[in-house]
């Protein structure tokens, strides 16, 4: 994670030299993510210098949230605030994040919109309006985006109850129904759209939340004139579950099988993303064999999330017969994760500072025949599927994008490399030892459906090419780390002095106390870059957690690539997007 | 006998094996899915799942007759009969066997094609007294495919009706004694095959109804009875068109030690299950390019097909 010194302060000098020495406060993080804090009457400037004048710039919006930090402790050092806005930038030249605060008392928590900077920073500043009631000024549409319209209150703020039990019991009265009903109508108007144009009316059509091709919960109005498609307007939030806020109320323990839960497709990935935050903030290191374990467990379910997506993206475009056979090879590679981790799609099986267990005996075996098997079969797919002229008809050319529109938009992982950029989180960035191994990066220059299925099927492929190399190298010592904090705590000493045994038993019993201080994990997730930023308070649970999940930016991105098209493209390209409805919504 | 009478029993003989077939087709399709698919489909009911059938059809039969307020009434109704009454008409027309054939008439090919062109006013009168607008599209859908590949469908056929002689499909039977007509008219067949499953509406062409897009098109708002009938109205559709395959190229009844019917069954199976292939294999094009595949390749192919043909005939009669 820890980019080199001497840049990290070449970012925050060149802010200072241009917008005076007071102007920027840093902030030191566990994370060695350069962050700094600017007064809001400086942010939008500040920001449109990152993005366009400042030599090497960050041109990615990466993040955008905000910390209530109303009844935290630790904030030695930091401007007072009681609300923090928080953006992440990226920067692909520097190869670095940078973390720009903003800090808002309470009565006047407000700042300047973005929307004219990143065109991605529209979700994620309403996302940010909706739960922590942060109003973003000159914003567009700053309408609720995941709660309903008719919530009251901000969720994620520290006074808005967390369980049920905190608040009345439920009623749902008709009239109240009803005008629930009637909040979910469509109004076009709203949106800045007509009803008509000079020689047609418009179509508005409700694609979902029940329908058969948004592999979910998700709802995209379009706006038909025929069955071209003239805007698309996605509408999130039916999927959500609160995960950000039950972070703060789990220990840090225990929060791991929710995160498994974000991206369900993806099982352990998920947590890797959020230990990698967590060891940051612990200063864990994890062993070797612990590294290599997991390495290899989420290069598996890599395969397993990007063959559910191969056959659902088959049979987006009607093909009705891949999927089965896709689905069937996944069940293989979900007997081997329940052999290791007794659980199938969600197996929660990481822990802090390594793995649940050792890997069981004869896994090594069960790899190979795996390996083994799963050329063929790819090699078949390719056949019925890549080289079928319909299915590539249906996708080439269609919803194609720029690599600098993904870049604008927030687009990282598969769909960042099939606009023809080689950027892979793994080799550019690299966690959990993903330096020692050899792959390439697929990439594929067109960004279009078709595109995007190429590198997913490649990305296959050089995920079996690092199992075997994890296979034929896999190094012996322990799964865990020994470190006070790792979780569960190592116990063969517990027996033996008392000092291990208080240590034991107060991290079973309350769990691990983490130093306080804020960290970003990102890894280079099945979808893309999937981000935790984690603040703890230095306590037994987390202060803040926050989710960066690829499928929201993504999702985000989807009238940019449909208009003009036509219905049956939105399907391919919904299908080709690679989201899960959990992902988008946490 | 009476020939009234033996009319009669041909006539409900024809009925009730078309009826039973098409609902046994439903049954056939979910298994040879299955066993392409990896999986097994229905096999619990019955010896291999057979009665299957049955029981989707005492639910089907049992299911509340459901019509949703905000439709048109009596062409909500009406529009899934016409499907059934259209192609059961056409099914008097096939020559079965020499002695299996409800009405020989010499003009049997264009009352086919009449009839699949009032065929499709049960899509698209479906689509629209839905009220819908995933039906509405869906019926748009059928009616700008239906009239675009059944232009080609009639002139495919041309060839044959060349080659025989005559419109009436036992003087086109009895035409390929000596060769089937699947050989000098390969394109033709070919033309008619991509027509016939357009006509039917089966993947690759099935966009009325296209699931993962339109979830179930025309029929969105079909439950019972009423959906029913376009189900088994699809099955049929996908009898007459392989029978009409058989009969046109590939010789009918014809063929040697068997009996007709045996032969004409055969044949006919032969297609039903490469129809169910098809769908398990392909993907769905989309609606502009179906369309321009149909005027821009089909077209002039069938058109080429047939001055070619003509001209062949021609000269062999000089």
């Amino acid at each position: 994670m820890a980019a080199p010194a001497t840049t990290a302060v070449t970012a925050l000098d060149q802010l200072r030299q241009k917008f005076g020495a007071d102007a920027v406060v840093s902030q030191p993080c566990p994370d060695g993510i350069p962050t700094a804090w600017i007064g809001r009457d400086k942010l939008h400037a500040a920001m449109r210098y990152l993005k366009n004048e400042i030599d090497r710039p960050y041109r990615m919006l990466y993040d955008l949230t905000a910390i209530d930090e109303r009844v935290r402790e630790h904030r030695e050092g930091q401007p007072p605030s009681d609300f923090t806005v928080v953006y992440h930038l990226f920067s692909f030249d520097r190869n670095e994040y940078l973390r720009v605060k903003v800090p808002l008392v309470e009565d006047k928590a407000a700042v300047d919109s973005l929307c004219d900077v990143w065109p991605n920073a529209n979700w994620y500043e309403r996302e940010c309006w909706d739960l922590l009631g942060i109003r973003f000024e000159n914003h567009p549409f700053l309408e609720r985006l995941i709660m309903p319209r008719s919530w009251q209150g901000h969720p994620l703020r520290k006074d808005h109850p967390a369980r049920a039990t905190e608040m009345g019991p439920f009623q749902l009265p008709e009239e109240k129904a009803a005008e629930e009903e009637e909040r979910l109508r469509f109004r076009p108007e709203e949106y800045g759209l007509k009803r008509a144009s000079e020689d047609s009316d418009f179509i508005f059509l409700n694609i979902g939340p029940q329908h058969p091709g948004t592999h979910g919960v998700l709802r995209v109005i379009l706006q038909l004139d025929g069955e071209v498609i003239l805007d698309a307007i996605p509408e999130i939030g039916y999927h959500h579950r609160g995960a950000e806020k039950m972070g703060e109320r789990q220990s840090w323990h225990t929060f791991i099988p929710y995160t498994d839960r974000i991206d369900y497709l993806s099982g352990v990935q998920n947590n890797l993303a959020y230990l990698t935050a967590v060891e940051t903030l612990a200063g864990i290191k994890v062993p070797p064999r612990a590294q290599v374990i997991r390495v290899m467990t989420c290069e598996l379910f890599r395969i397993i999330s990007h063959l559910v997506w191969y056959g659902t993206f088959a049979q987006d475009v009607g093909q009705m017969s891949p999927v089965f056979y896709m689905f069937n090879d996944r069940e293989r590679a979900f007997g081997m994760v329940e052999a290791i981790m007794g659980a199938r799609m969600h197996p929660s099986w990481l822990r802090i500072g390594g793995s649940a267990h050792d890997l069981p005996k004869g896994w090594d075996k069960m790899f190979r025949e795996f390996l083994d098997w799963m050329p063929k079969r790819m090699r078949e797919y390719d056949k019925i599927v890549m080289r079928n002229s319909i299915f590539k008809a249906r996708t080439q050319g269609v919803g194609a994008i720029t690599t600098e529109q993904a870049i604008d938009w927030g687009v990282t992982g598969p769909l960042l490399r099939a606009t023809g950029y080689e950027w892979d989180f793994r080799k550019k960035h690299p966690y959990s030892g993903y330096d020692n191994f050899e792959f390439d990066i697929p990439t594929s220059p067109h960004g279009d459906c078709y595109d995007r299925a190429v590198v997913h099927v490649e990305e296959i492929n050089q995920s079996l090419r690092i199992i075997e190399q994890c296979v034929k190298n896999m190094p012996e010592g322990p799964y865990k780390s020994d470190h006070p904090l790792a979780q569960p705590p190592v116990k063969d000493r517990t027996m033996h002095d008392i000092e291990t045994l208080i240590n034991h038993f107060l991290g079973v019993s309350w769990g691990p106390v983490i130093p306080a201080g804020e960290g970003l994990g990102a890894i280079e997730a099945p979808k893309g870059n999937n981000g935790y930023y984690l603040v703890s308070d230095g306590s037994t649970m987390s202060y803040r957690t926050r989710i960066r999940a690829p499928s929201f930016a993504h999702m985000q991105t989807l009238p940019e690539m449909t208009r003009g098209l036509m219905v049956p493209d939105l399907l391919a390209i919904l299908g080709s997007l690679d989201f899960v409805l959990a992902d988008i919504d946490r | 006998m009476n020939p009234v009478l033996l009319k009669l029993i041909v006539l409900i003989g024809i009925l009730l094996v078309v009826l039973t077939l098409a609902s046994g087709l439903i049954w056939l399709e979910r298994r040879l899915l299955a066993l392409w698919q990896d999986r097994y489909g229905p096999n619990r009911v019955g010896p291999f799942g057979l009665l299957q059938v049955l029981a989707d059809m005492i639910k089907i039969f049992f299911k509340e007759d459901w019509i949703p307020p905000f439709v048109d009434k009596w062409v909500f109704v009406i529009a899934p009969s016409i499907i059934m009454i259209t192609v059961l008409l056409t099914f008097a027309v096939i020559p079965f066997t020499p002695t299996i054939q409800i009405a020989d008439t010499n003009i049997a090919l264009l009352f086919f094609l009449g009839m699949s062109s009032l065929g499709v006013y049960s899509v698209v009168l479906a689509g629209w007294a839905s009220n819908n607008k995933y039906a509405l599209l869906g019926g748009i859908r059928a009616a700008s495919q239906m009239l675009s590949y059944e232009v080609f469908m009639g002139i495919s056929m041309m060839g044959t009706v060349m080659l025989a002689g005559t419109f009436s499909l036992r003087g086109i039977v009895e035409a390929q004694r000596h060769m089937w007509f699947v050989v000098p008219q390969f394109l033709g067949f070919v033309l008619f095959f991509i027509a016939g499953i357009a006509e039917t509406r089966r993947l690759p062409f099935d966009l009325p109804e296209a699931e993962s897009e339109l979830v179930a098109g025309f029929h969105s708002e079909y439950s019972g009875m009423k959906f029913g009938m376009f189900f088994v109205g699809e099955y049929l559709g996908v009898i007459l068109i392989s029978v009409l395959m058989s009969v046109l190229f590939f010789g009918g009844w014809l063929g040697p030690v068997l009996p007709p019917i045996v032969w004409i069954v055969l044949k006919t199976m032969f297609f039903i299950c490469f129809f169910i292939l098809l769908r398990a294999a392909m993907p769905r094009p989309r609606f502009d390019q179906l369309m321009s595949w149909g005027w821009k390749w089909m077209l002039p192919l069938s058109l080429a097909n047939l001055a070619v043909t003509g001209a062949i005939v021609l000269a062999m009669r000089r």
